[in-house]
């Protein structure tokens, strides 16, 4: 199979006007993903489906991310006036990455037996609701997956023939995958607390009133 | 009838027993469970009915699809803030005198995934458990070990007096209320008629 600059390099050439942007993995699967922009996703995705080469016609896996805010700092060397003599200072610049959702998809080719090319669609906020585009109307297999992302993570995806919640109820208003779920308090009974749920169990004794 | 008496009389021929007695023998083994799993523990509760296991000895192999003819419900396996309202559904569809073998962590107490977002932290926070089998998932034994102890819990029921089941006392619940969906949560998180966060004690460390 190509590599993935091999595909993205045909893919500006298919697309001239598509964002596309290559992310690095430095973990030890080293597998490089692609962010696609949300005008092009369905199209770019009907290209690698139906591209001679590629065939990726198996959607193996789609999931979401919730992305928090990042802040970086980065120090760097300017050249100051400092009493009359110039010196080198270091100084740090602080600048945060706007939080965002974030859906990934896994593409394999059954028929030519490689894979996989990874796409990410990432939304422009971490609102409830963000749209993306949907790939449901490409390969039907992600019809579920994309549901319960909604359902999860609150991602609108645009196009999705039936999208509903998948695992929990109608009417339920909260994603509990989202890093901001706020779980409700039943913390009223645990005999072997640790960790996190010690700290939890005993917010809640605190908190409760015995008679 | 004193025990000389009866065994006197057991000596020459004559068996004699208490109605109770003749009418609890053939309820604890003719109890037919609720041919329902929601989980793995499920699998478990499947091999027990067969042959290796063979519940069939106490009575009980005849699983029913309908809860109107069902007289034990074996909560086999987790139960999610989404299933649980039908489960306390099924459970007074039962018609009385019914009973109730929480089997494995899951259904005992959420077991492995009890901070789970959609998971209920036990299947007695909303219905009367008789049997609560530990585990992940028990083994066949341990359901037959419950078994009899629901037998023998069955066995030592009378019709009278204080200590008479609930289906006996008329100032006993006949249903038990099914939660709703919530915004956020089963509504309410418990029923609190016949739950109540146990204290929990604690060594001074």
């Amino acid at each position: 199979m190509e590599t993935l600059e091999q595909i993205q390099a045909r893919l500006t050439a298919e697309f001239p006007a598509a964002r596309l942007e290559r992310v690095a993995n430095e973990s030890a699967a080293g597998q490089p993903s692609l962010v696609v922009d949300h005008a092009h996703g369905q199209a770019i995705a009907r290209w690698l489906r139906d591209d001679p080469a590629l065939r990726l016609d198996y959607c193996s896996n789609v999931t979401g991310v919730d992305w928090l805010p990042l802040e970086t700092s980065t120090k760097t060397r300017v050249k100051k006036v400092v009493d009359g003599v110039e010196k080198e200072v270091e100084e740090t610049v602080k600048s945060v990455r706007p939080g965002y959702l974030e859906a990934v998809y896994h593409l394999y080719s059954m028929s030519l037996r490689h894979g996989p090319v990874i796409l990410r669609l990432r939304t422009a906020d971490r609102a409830v609701g963000a749209p993306v585009p949907s790939l449901t109307p490409v390969w039907r297999g992600a019809e579920f997956q994309e549901r319960e992302i909604y359902d999860l993570f609150g991602i609108v995806f645009e196009g999705h023939p039936d999208l509903r919640r998948l695992l929990m109820w109608e009417g339920y208003q909260d994603h509990p995958m989202r890093k901001d779920y706020a779980e409700p308090d039943d913390y009223e009974y645990e005999p072997t607390p640790h960790d996190e749920v010690l700290e939890k169990a005993g917010k809640h004794a605190a908190a409760e009133v015995r008679p | 009838m004193d025990e000389g008496l009866r065994n006197e009389l057991s000596k020459q021929g004559v068996f004699t027993t208490k109605l109770t007695d003749l009418y609890n023998w053939g309820r604890k083994n003719s109890v037919w469970p609720l041919q329902f799993g929601l989980a793995c523990c499920a699998i478990e509760m499947i091999a027990a009915s067969m042959a290796r296991y063979d519940l069939a000895r106490f009575g009980a192999e005849v699983f029913r699809p309908s809860p109107r003819q069902a007289d034990l419900m074996i909560v086999a396996g987790t139960v999610t803030k989404k299933m649980a309202p039908q489960v306390v559904r099924l459970y007074n569809q039962m018609p009385e005198p019914k009973y109730v073998i929480a089997m494995g962590a899951c259904a005992i107490s959420g077991g492995p995934f009890k901070q789970g977002y959609n998971v209920l932290k036990g299947v007695d926070r909303f219905i009367p458990v008789d049997i609560h089998i530990p585990g992940c998932p028990p083994r066949p034994e341990a359901l037959i070990h419950a078994f009899m102890l629901l037998q023998q819990k069955i066995a030592a029921q009378t019709f009278t007096g204080a200590g008479r089941p609930r289906f006996l006392d008329p100032a006993g619940p006949s249903e038990f209320p099914v939660p709703e969906f919530g915004a956020h949560d089963l509504v309410p998180p418990n029923n609190p008629a016949i739950w109540r966060a146990p204290k929990v004690q604690r060594a001074e460390s």
